[in-house]
């Protein structure tokens, strides 16, 4: 009952990577006893569960993911948000205002308007209907400041770390909250803009090499570095 | 008729352009060339030089094509003016308008249209050069703009024509032998479940003839799904090695 | 295409086939009833109708004068268009031609043109400057299933049924004389459409087949057995052993055909 790739090894949709009793996990599929993968990316394995973790995906929503989006249309009740996804979500007007909408009296576009971001919890979803995003939980809401940087959604898991290892560490080397939405959408808010900078420089490295190994310890010694950098120009 | 003033297979047996009947074209595939699509690729195969891009999948637009249990899948096989000898007009032509459709349906068998209902995916295929056998090379680089895209896939789809070029079943017809021979069989072939996704014929073959040629064909589509996915991992295996040689460094101090 | 069909019904169908048998109690490799008839259109040059099933389909042949194309000087002009009219089926809409019926023309010209029915040689007037044009116009009129099939027959029939005036010319002119010649045909391509409906093969798909089928493959075969266009329909997919499969039941039906049409 064999596994054909080594872990860690790249493989293209249509590889064959095992066959016999294993359970097809992300990005593969199995068909008459054989699991392959469906995107490109790096094999993966603990005992029977057998994962390819992609190099690019796209967000699909899921409930009870964190995600951050652009408002794109004020509609009639509420307002069309664009989360990084191919479905496009729905925020109602009851929601924001924690109160039924008034129409006569509430100007939804004074409370959110086209180009705000949010911060915002997926709590419903299937596949007839398009995703509903809430704000009314702590932490959700308007974002008024700080930087935005995307990146493919199935690298948020390695911005994490192990144990949240890799997050920790820039989170400490730059003094910046960072907020990591499901869906690629990161946001980072610092002391200074430069701090937020480094964050953001740090994460998009982390996507590139993502498929690397080692890649924690670099980041943190590229961040010490930075830091001793600005610590001798002063 | 026309007078033949050169023959195209000479007397050792080699064709116009030196090769072999059972040769490919040098091929040279390139993935992500074209940063604002979600998925891209650009092929070179012979004269032939085509780029692919993929929107998607996103919302359908207008709304009421959109199909409830599935992505809708669309595809646009386009000629530039300048691509062909006498300018074409860039208008579609009839002969585009099929060749749109059955591209679209040599990728539908290898994409997950399933995983996600009422979105859609756009193909654009941009012919900037042709030199016959373009709608397999569009294929070619179309099934790799796919898997950049990073939309789930069964397969790769690989394409290759075989034709018949005075009473030699040849591999990988360029255009002066498609004009000038006797048939010319474009297939593509998805290659783990050896599923033919495209197949078409003008000339005219034995039975027998008909066998070999798609026999021939499907050994081109098998080369040519090897460079994809070297072309594919190509991107990535770059940052892999100079990560190798970082850690060796270091090891070695 | 028509009214959306059942999952009841796809699946009556698919384990029907896979039994060896069909909804209309057809074999696997039988086509339903067809009637062929020639000259029904008088102002056409050339007409036909074929029926197979309930699929309809009219074929028109006009014959004019034109200049020929400039990498043929030597040859006359063959066009094949189709209409998929918009009482033909509930999921024809009307409008310009749509890939469907553009599809369907280019089949049915490939049948005709690579098996080369008509010697383009013969409908030379002035070499360069002036040929015959033989526009063959497919109508459907009412759609059942395999329009390919139907369309390549009444094509043929109609081709066959075509007479040209005798003329001669006259200072650069072109002078009717009385009385006509038949269009001259050499060959009688017969085209086959195979539809795979999960590991089987069924020939002349009716609608409701089609609209359980995976994908469809048509050959267009010649007086010789030789096999003068396919075309691969549809978004599912063909093994090889099923398309050489295919290729030998074409054939077998296209002789069936062609002998008891006495073409």
């Amino acid at each position: 009952m064999p596994i054909f790739l080594e872990k860690r090894q790249l493989v293209t949709p249509g590889d064959l990577i095992a066959e016999g009793e294993y359970v097809a996990g992300e990005n593969t599929y199995i068909e008459k006893n054989r699991i392959y993968a469906s995107r490109v990316g790096i094999v993966e394995y603990e005992t029977k569960k057998i994962d390819v973790v992609a190099l690019k995906a796209f967000y699909v929503p899921r409930m009870g993911d964190v995600v951050i989006g652009t408002i794109t249309e004020v509609g009639f009740n509420g307002w069309m948000v664009d989360i990084n996804s191919p479905y496009p979500a729905l925020l109602r007007a009851s929601d924001v205002l924690s109160r039924p909408f008034k129409p006569q009296k509430d100007d939804l576009p004074q409370v959110l308007d086209v180009g705000d971001l949010v911060v915002a919890n997926i709590i419903s979803y299937d596949r007839t209907h398009d995703p509903q995003l809430t704000v009314a939980e702590p932490g959700l809401g308007k974002i008024t400041r700080g930087q935005i940087v995307k990146v493919t959604p199935t690298k948020i898991p390695r911005v994490i770390g192990r144990k949240g290892s890799m997050i920790s560490t820039i989170k400490q080397e730059t003094g910046c909250n960072i907020i990591l939405g499901v869906n690629g959408v990161i946001l980072i808010t610092g002391k200074t803009l430069e701090d937020e900078q480094l964050a953001m420089r740090a994460i998009l490295r982390i996507e590139e090499e993502s498929h690397t190994t080692g890649l924690t310890d670099r980041i943190t010694q590229m961040l010490k570095e930075e830091k001793s950098k600005r610590e001798e120009t002063k | 008729m026309n007078e033949k003033s050169e023959k195209l297979i000479d007397k050792k047996g080699l064709r116009l352009d030196g090769r072999k009947p059972d040769e490919l074209r040098p091929v040279k595939l390139q993935v992500g060339a074209i940063t604002n699509a979600d998925g891209s690729a650009y092929i070179e195969q012979g004269k032939n030089k085509i780029l692919a891009g993929v929107y998607g999948p996103r919302e359908v637009h207008p709304k009421h094509l959109a199909l409830q249990d599935r992505t809708l899948l669309k595809c646009r096989y386009h000629m530039a003016p300048f691509s062909v000898q006498e300018r074409k007009s860039p208008a579609p032509s009839r002969r585009e308008v099929e060749l749109s459709k059955v591209i679209r349906e040599s990728l539908e068998p290898a994409i997950f249209l399933e995983y996600y209902p009422r979105t859609m995916i756009d193909v654009f295929v941009e012919v900037l050069q042709a030199d016959g056998g373009t709608r397999c090379a569009a294929i070619t680089a179309a099934a790799l703009a796919l898997a950049d895209s990073g939309v789930p896939m069964r397969d790769l789809v690989a394409a290759c024509a075989a034709g018949k070029v005075e009473d030699t079943i040849v591999l990988d017809l360029m255009d002066t032998e498609d004009k000038m021979g006797s048939a010319d069989v474009p297939v593509a072939l998805m290659p783990n479940m050896n599923a033919i996704t495209l197949l078409q014929m003008d000339g005219t073959l034995s039975l027998e003839e008909f066998e070999s040629t798609v026999n021939l064909a499907l050994d081109g589509c098998k080369q040519i799904y090897a460079m994809q996915k070297e072309a594919l991992k190509t991107k990535y295996v770059s940052v892999k090695e100079e990560e190798k040689e970082e850690n060796k460094e270091e090891a070695e101090e | 295409m028509a009214a959306v069909i059942t999952r009841v019904k796809q699946k009556q169908i698919s384990q029907l086939v896979a039994k060896g048998n069909r909804l209309d109690d057809r074999e696997l490799t039988d086509y339903r009833e067809m009637k062929i008839e020639q000259g029904i259109i008088e102002r056409a040059e050339g007409s036909a109708r074929v029926i197979l099933g309930k699929t309809e389909v009219v074929v028109g042949v006009k014959i004019e004068t034109g200049e020929p194309f400039p990498d043929t000087p030597n040859e006359g002009v063959l066009t094949v268009n189709a209409e998929l009219v918009p009482l033909a089926s509930p999921g024809f809409e009307p409008g310009p031609p749509d890939e469907n019926s553009i599809e369907l023309a280019r089949i049915v010209d490939r049948g005709i043109r690579e098996s080369k029915v008509i010697d383009t040689a013969k409908l030379v007037i002035e070499p360069a400057k002036k040929v015959f044009v033989v526009f063959i116009d497919v109508y459907v009129l009412n759609h059942d299933g395999n329009l390919i099939d139907a369309s390549a027959l009444a094509a043929m029939a109609a081709l066959l049924n075509t007479k040209m005036a005798n003329y001669e010319i006259e200072d650069g002119e072109i002078k009717i004389k009385p009385g006509y010649e038949p269009l001259p045909t050499k060959k009688h391509p017969i085209t086959i459409t195979c539809a795979k409906i999960g590991e089987k093969l069924v020939v002349d798909p009716s609608l409701e087949e089609e609209q359980v089928m995976d994908a469809r493959i048509s050959f267009a075969i010649d007086d010789e057995e030789n096999i003068c266009a396919i075309q691969k329909g549809g978004s599912g997919y063909f093994e090889p052993k099923e398309i050489f499969e295919a290729s030998k039941i074409a054939k077998q039906k296209a002789d069936e055909i062609r002998k008891k049409l006495n073409w």
